[in-house]
């Protein structure tokens, strides 16, 4: 089709603009076919290739779209256990818990990656996976696998990360003014128009903010508290890209507000490359434990290869990229935190959570309250 | 020319236009009527049983109707600021002849790729109280959403009506004045009316981009406002609520028909026309308005660039190519370790994807102008046919991308149609939102030709085939370059689609910049907006290379 298309239109009007054009134009237009011929060379179709291998050879992996290790990582497994992992990712831990229960009747691929607490008990109850967990569990795994017994037999815990409060602590010195600590402290005068976090209906860090005031103030309490958090200037935003980024003082937009709702992970991103701490620092009492589970998808074509990659998630290789390439911790505590990390990036001692199964039951709820608060 | 005097061709004729017409129609109702059929079908079905009551339900919600009322203002006048500064800028842009017309040609259209997360953070940024423009107070107004609807649309506008004022006779124009009639009264008699089709299909594809909005008007709609995009993608993504998503998705649905309708009123009186080169002319004093108005065009383009390649060049001790050294490192040598491939890698994916798309959405786009616009000696009911073809191809781009992904992966997933990870899908979805792009560009240009110029050449002696590649391609070629630069430029700057379809291991430039945006650290922040500017710069260089291929050249 593609030769049909240059053949028909380009040298007959080559041809005419050689009888017609001076030779300036011509030149260019020479160069300018030259560059458009070249660009069509060099195409050649995206399907090509990669689409051909059997299914006993590779395991497809669902996954959002933050899923990220470094290739190495991935070959590790395909060396030890012959299967070429292929990676299809997209959206977030909601879209990706969405996609899977629209698709159950025909299966996506064999092995998901990223369903965390908030979602769990949907894909569960959906019968979206297999019954599989790996026969041993690293140190420190054991406590964040889910109460509920189905959830716990179908859902291996990979990793977990806390959405805290951020604070830019060179604004509180040099205004001088005591950094807040607790989630009360967000709705006092002093900290009038300097919050900023992303909402709850757009944003999973929103939503996990939402969760943990939710858990702190209790079923009957929290809207009053967002009631006075708005009262008290704090902005939304849809997502945390532009919290962080724009609104925020310390992240690289130039904001005016010094408080932002991010992760216990963002400390050690803003250690200045002549300087040895961060300039900014998470709020240990506002946090909200997220953690993100694996497990086979039921109706896999190649369950083997599923099973295998589920266990390779909680191995020590895995566990140990974590960190670097996706922001989160391990589960396991038998692996190595990168320097930065065990320094600057602390964890809750107890972050907040709610039960999966009552987050499942109440979101729609929640966040059809949240929003007429906010938005009024 | 009657038809009997036709004849021996006219059975050719009539085959070749059942398989032009054929070939695009099976392609639509594979990727776009069956997924968002199946999308449809599961929100009418709940529990097993057919329930539109409970579709129709959802539509006398009160939050449905300030959705949809936001949403029809917000497009509405996104639509027509985009055309009172476009239709100045396409006339000093096509018409007139001075230093910098190609580059300024370029510049125009690259907002239309830049992914629109990004440059709602740029928009942000430049009208956050803290920013360079705060002073306005427009942050989280639904000024700044129209504003950032016209900056990426502009381009719609400067092109199509482009196209079409670039092959227009002068000599109407010039036969008016010579009569008498004051400038403006040859634009009011002579000159609108001629563009007037091109005008109305600019206008309704950009009232269609801007209802369709989507990361744009998320990032600078915050909480407040929703439109019926953005609410589709909530009710599907986050609520699971398939019902609602499908009754906002047929009320879209009903939206581009009535939108189609009112607009082929207005085009109903086309103009004839004997397309001819000419040499554009030099700016005189009376053209300065435009010039006025084509700078208040550059602003609105150039104010977000600028805060973006600016953002892109400051590093943590003053300024440089950091961040494009970084992103050209990739993951293993030194690079951000939230890329999974070298920029230069993505680049690559996104040119070859591109070019596919574009090859696809051209061709079809062709058949289904030639079919649409031949005259038709045979009535009013092959003519009510053409039309209704052309406007079917319309609905892709009313149609929400959030309803057509999932639509995709619920129903092309078992064989003969199990193209679900097909590496074809990717530019395909790309080809089904350019698709109307090229038939919008071509349509007024192909169906303004004077058909007594086919006649002419059906009389010399050339069969129908002749006819269509001596008069129909010769006089088109100019515009078909332009809406496959379009085409091009739209499959580059692709998002919603390609993220949900392309595979982890061939991510797109625009996939690349939503990676890195979405990671924490200043310094990725900073790659993306690289990144952003890197899509920028290769649309630019592409879209000169377009200005550069030769005009048309005179027919005989």
């Amino acid at each position: 089709m593609r030769a049909e298309v240059h053949h028909q239109s380009v040298p007959s009007d080559q041809h005419r603009s050689s009888q017609q054009r001076p030779r300036g134009p011509r030149r260019r237009a020479g160069l300018a076919l030259a560059a458009a011929v070249s660009l069509l060379a060099t195409a050649c179709s995206a399907g090509g290739g990669g689409d051909s291998q059997d299914a006993e050879d590779t395991v497809v992996l669902v996954t959002h779209s933050s899923f990220n290790v470094p290739d190495e990582v991935l070959d590790a497994f395909t060396d030890q256990h012959g299967y070429t992992v292929e990676v299809q990712a997209a959206g977030d831990a909601g879209e990706l818990a969405n996609r899977l229960v629209l698709t159950r009747n025909s299966p996506l691929g064999d092995v998901v990656f990223g369903i965390d607490n908030t979602f769990a008990s949907r894909v569960v109850d959906e019968g979206v996976l297999a019954d599989y967990t790996p026969a041993t569990l690293p140190a420190g795994a054991e406590e964040h696998v889910l109460p509920d017994a189905t959830a716990a037999g179908q859902l291996t815990p990979v990793d977990r990360g806390d959405v805290c409060v951020n604070i830019d602590d060179g604004w509180f010195a040099d205004n001088d003014v005591p950094p807040p600590a607790t989630l009360e402290d967000l709705t006092k005068p002093a900290y009038r128009d300097l919050f900023v976090t992303p909402g709850a209906a757009t944003s999973s860090p929103g939503m996990a903010f939402l969760l943990a005031t939710i858990s702190h103030f209790g079923e009957e309490d929290w809207q009053d508290y967002w009631r006075e958090l708005i009262a008290n200037g704090a902005k939304l935003t849809s997502g945390w890209t532009d919290a962080y980024t724009v609104d925020f003082t310390a992240g690289g937009g130039d904001g005016d507000r010094p408080i932002v709702l991010s992760y216990a992970s963002s400390p050690p991103f803003t250690i200045p490359e002549d300087g040895e701490e961060p300039t900014t620092s998470a709020l240990l009492d506002t946090c909200f434990r997220q953690v993100e589970y694996a497990g086979v998808i039921a109706g896999a074509a190649n369950p083997e290869g599923a099973q295998a990659l589920v266990d390779f998630f909680v191995g020590g290789e895995f566990q140990a990229a974590l960190p670097e390439s996706m922001y989160v911790f391990p589960v396991s505590d038998e692996v190595e935190l990168p320097e930065a990390w065990s320094r600057f990036a602390e964890v809750a001692d107890t972050p907040h959570d709610l039960l999966p199964a009552l987050i499942d039951q109440q979101r729609d709820t929640w966040l059809k309250e949240w929003n007429e608060v906010v938005t009024r | 020319m009657t038809r009997t005097s036709r004849r021996p061709g006219t059975t050719t004729a009539s085959v070749v236009g059942v398989v032009a017409a054929g070939v695009p129609l099976a392609v639509l109702a594979v990727f776009f009527v069956l997924p968002v059929g199946g999308m449809l079908a599961r929100g009418f079905v709940d529990d097993g049983t057919f329930d539109p009551g409970g579709v129709l339900q959802v539509l006398t919600r009160p939050r449905v109707h300030r959705v949809l009322a936001f949403t029809v203002l917000s497009a509405g006048s996104a639509t027509v600021l985009a055309v009172l500064l476009g239709v100045p800028a396409a006339y000093v842009l096509s018409r007139l002849r001075f230093p910098g017309v190609r580059l300024l040609r370029a510049v125009v259209v690259v907002p239309f790729v830049l992914p629109t997360v990004v440059v709602g953070v740029a928009f942000r940024q430049l009208f956050a109280a803290s920013g360079p423009l705060g002073g306005l107070g427009l942050d989280g107004t639904p000024v700044a959403i129209v504003l950032a609807l016209v900056f990426f649309n502009i381009a719609v506008v400067v092109r199509t009506v482009g196209a079409q004022w670039d092959g227009l006779d002068p000599r109407r124009e010039e036969a008016a004045a010579a009569l008498g009639a004051r400038p403006a009264q040859v634009w009011w008699t002579v000159t609108l009316p001629a563009l007037r089709p091109a005008i109305v299909s600019a206008a309704s594809v950009v009232f269609l981009f801007c209802a369709t909005a989507f990361g744009v008007v998320l990032t600078l709609g915050g909480l407040r406002y929703a439109t019926v995009e953005t609410e589709i993608y909530l009710l599907t993504t986050t609520f699971l609520d398939l019902q609602a998503a499908a009754a906002l998705s047929l009320l879209q649905i009903l939206a581009v028909v009535a939108l189609l309708l009112l607009a082929h009123r207005a085009r109903a009186t086309e103009v004839a026309l004997a397309r001819v080169d000419r040499p554009r002319r030099r700016p005189r004093p009376r053209d300065a308005w435009a010039f006025v108005v084509l700078g208040l065009v550059l602003a609105l383009v150039v104010a977000p660039v600028a805060t973006l390649v600016a953002r892109s060049l400051r590093t943590a001790d003053g300024w440089g190519f950091d961040h494009y050294r970084a992103l050209a490192a990739g993951p293993t040598e030194g690079g951000s370790n939230a890329l999974r491939v070298p920029v230069t890698t993505a680049v690559e994916n996104s040119l070859r994807i591109a070019v596919d798309a574009t090859v696809v959405a051209v061709v079809l786009g062709l058949l289904v102008v030639l079919v649409t616009t031949r005259p038709r000696p045979a009535g009013r009911r092959a003519a009510r046919w053409a039309r209704a073809l052309d406007g079917i191809f319309m609905l892709p781009l009313g149609v929400s991308a959030v309803t057509l992904g999932f639509g995709f992966l619920v129903t092309l997933d078992r064989p003969p149609l199990d193209l679900r990870s097909s590496g074809m899908l990717v530019p395909i979805a790309q080809a089904m939102v350019a698709l109307p792009l090229v038939v919008r560009v071509l349509s007024p240009v192909l169906g303004s030709i004077d058909d007594r110029q086919r006649q002419a050449a059906a009389t010399l002696g050339a069969g129908p085939l002749r006819v269509l590649r001596d008069v129909d391609l010769a006089l088109v070629w100019r515009p078909l370059l332009a809406a496959a630069g379009f085409a091009f430029a739209v499959s580059l700057g692709e998002f919603g689609a390609t993220s949900f379809l392309s595979r982890a291991d061939r991510p797109t430039l625009p996939v690349v910049i939503f990676q890195l945006i979405s990671r924490p650290g200043v310094d990725n922040a900073a790659m993306a907006t690289a990144a952003a500017v890197v899509l920028g710069a290769l649309i630019v260089t592409v879209m000169a290379l377009v200005e550069l291929m030769p005009r048309r050249g005179r027919i005989a």
